[in-house]
């Protein structure tokens, strides 16, 4: 890890920066390192931020200093390999394509040459890599989404979109967490909520994780949204099969 | 009870010192924008620092006490009386149920801050009573205070240990050009020393846009090596963000958790209480102050604090 660099993020955080690019292996070592420092028990950290390119660390200066959590960081890493980390899980996000949650698939099928069912088949294909989590509470930044079904924004955004809308932004997929106005092409929606401020774990997603889309069927979308309700929905995770 | 709002004010907010620990989730921290004001409010009337206080922007609120209780105010004169007289800020004071406390028109300072023994009965969401206006959640239904709106207290109190003692000298916010510490990081890299130079070798305006997310300020343009996007990076509270246009603006108490500007240093933490009760039209001269010294002020405000309280709570 001779590429990381500790940088003075103000007098109550740092930064642990471990590359400039969005790529898998630097969301990859980015959570490992967390996993190492929650695991270490480090007195003084308040938190820790996963982003595209870092960690920031929110930490308390009358508890421990710069310099010393630098130290303490290097001894981290040092014994990174000894650390055991768990394999990132997936999530599975079931969503209701196209009709009224969807307005846009139409547009998105035409705009890339395909059928609406090629569309849902091509976006619950891939495990998205969730790099970080940010903007607003529990908006995921989404990679690896196919080319083949990339599609620019709106030109005119909509005032209001629901909460648990799917869309897609030019190679970007992504969910929204919350009732928002927002320009991206709206596929589905999820019954699912990302976002809950009375629920113990208020936001659902973590960095680091994937996420599977699952196309349901209407009568499968309400129901979930009535287990959802009721607190009796089971989510469906397992690990991430690794890819060499 | 405690209080009724009879006059709503610009914004009047529930803030405490934030919501940490779920900024991973994208959650905005919020918090007092003056944290030094906040904390002297609470130690006053015997609180923990943390507690939550209201936050008064510019043109304050009208306030009915329904109940008996000690109070506290500070931060910047925005004109505070009670029952109509003139109010002596930073001193604990008993006020009875039927009293009215009131602002006026702003003197010095942008935003007062008042303190209750005990608190406001209000939830605590996610660790935090701060209000999150982006989110809306925490304080007082997750808004901004309206006419109309009753709030209890949690635990009044109409006697303290030491209440006589509890005042201190009322700061000065008169001063309309100010210093203002910065260490350099996370991204100084990205400028030439020549742009590091301007930036701590000229005065900046504030603007009109400055609100709870962000202040910016124009002066001197800031270059950038190559320009001032970056992939997506983590941002702390008094981040000096310089976007492509080379203006600065740091971020303030609701900022957003990650953005991709580059950020040239950060107001140190000692400081940010100047610049939250900046006006626009302030005058901003960025000094710089290495990592240590900045840590070394911040535990040292921590100690008076710590001292102060028990001088008064024995």
């Amino acid at each position: 890890m001779s590429d990381v660099r500790y940088l003075v993020s103000g007098d109550c955080a740092m930064c642990v920066e471990f590359g400039n690019e969005i790529k898998p292996e630097i969301n990859k070592k980015i959570r490992a390192f967390k996993i190492a420092v929650e695991k270490a028990g480090v007195e003084g950290i308040v938190e820790t931020i996963p982003t595209y390119r870092s960690l920031l660390v929110v930490y308390k200066p009358e508890v421990i200093g710069f310099r010393a959590l630098a130290k303490k960081f290097d001894e981290i890493m040092n014994d990174m390999g000894n650390i055991e980390i768990p394999a990132p899980t997936v999530i599975e996000i079931p969503v209701l394509y196209g009709g009224e949650m969807g307005p846009d698939i139409e547009y998105v099928a035409s705009h890339n040459g395909k059928t609406v069912e090629e569309v849902i088949k091509i976006h619950t294909s891939e495990e998205y890599l969730i790099y970080m989590l940010g903007f607003i509470a529990g908006f995921p930044y989404l990679g690896g989404m196919s080319e083949e079904i990339a599609t620019p924004r709106l030109a005119s955004p909509r005032v209001k979109i629901e909460g648990g809308s799917v869309g897609i932004a030019g190679m970007q997929t992504g969910i929204y967490p919350v009732a928002s106005p927002g320009g991206w092409q709206l596929i589905g929606r999820t019954p699912l909520k990302m976002y809950d401020a009375d629920r113990e774990k208020p936001v659902l997603l973590e960095a680091g994780q994937y996420i599977k889309f699952v196309s349901v069927t209407e009568a499968e979308y309400k129901e979930i949204e009535k287990q959802v309700e009721n607190n009796t929905y089971k989510y469906v995770t397992y690990a991430k099969k690794e890819v060499e | 009870m405690g209080i009724k709002i009879i006059k709503a004010g610009l914004l009047t907010t529930i803030q405490d010192m934030g919501r940490f620990g779920y900024q991973e989730t994208g959650m905005s921290v919020s918090g007092v924008m003056d944290t030094r004001s906040a904390s002297l409010a609470n130690i006053l009337v015997g609180n923990d620092e943390n507690e939550g206080v209201l936050e008064v922007t510019m043109m304050g609120p009208t306030i009915q006490f329904t109940a008996d209780n000690i109070i506290a105010v500070t931060g910047g004169d925005l004109s505070a009386a009670l029952d109509g007289a003139p109010l002596t800020t930073y001193k604990a004071i008993l006020v009875k149920a039927g009293q009215t406390l009131s602002f006026a028109a702003p003197k010095t300072g942008a935003r007062a801050y008042v303190a209750f023994a005990g608190g406001l009965d209000v939830p605590v969401v996610m660790g935090s009573k701060s209000t999150n206006l982006k989110s809306k959640i925490g304080g007082f239904n997750g808004r901004k205070l309206e006419a109309g709106d009753e709030i209890g207290f949690a635990a009044p109190k109409t006697s303290l240990p030491n209440l006589i003692m509890r005042k201190l000298p009322v700061p000065d916010f008169s001063a309309k050009s100010h210093e203002i510490r910065v260490v350099l990081g996370p991204q100084d890299d990205c400028f030439p020393q020549s742009s590091i130079d301007t930036f701590f070798n000229n005065e900046y305006t504030i603007s009109n846009e400055y609100d709870r997310m962000g202040c910016r300020m124009q002066g001197p343009v800031i270059k950038h090596k190559v320009g001032g996007d970056i992939i997506t990076d983590g941002i702390s509270f008094g981040a000096v963000q310089v976007p492509s246009h080379g203006n600065p603006i740091v971020m303030m108490a609701d900022h957003q958790t990650t953005g991709g500007y580059t950020k040239i240093g950060n107001v140190i933490s000692v400081d940010l209480p100047i610049l939250a009760q900046c006006m626009p039209g302030h005058k901003i001269h960025f000094k710089w102050i290495s990592i240590e010294a900045a840590q070394y002020w911040y535990c040292r405000e921590k100690k008076e604090y710590k001292e102060l309280k028990e001088e008064y709570n024995g």
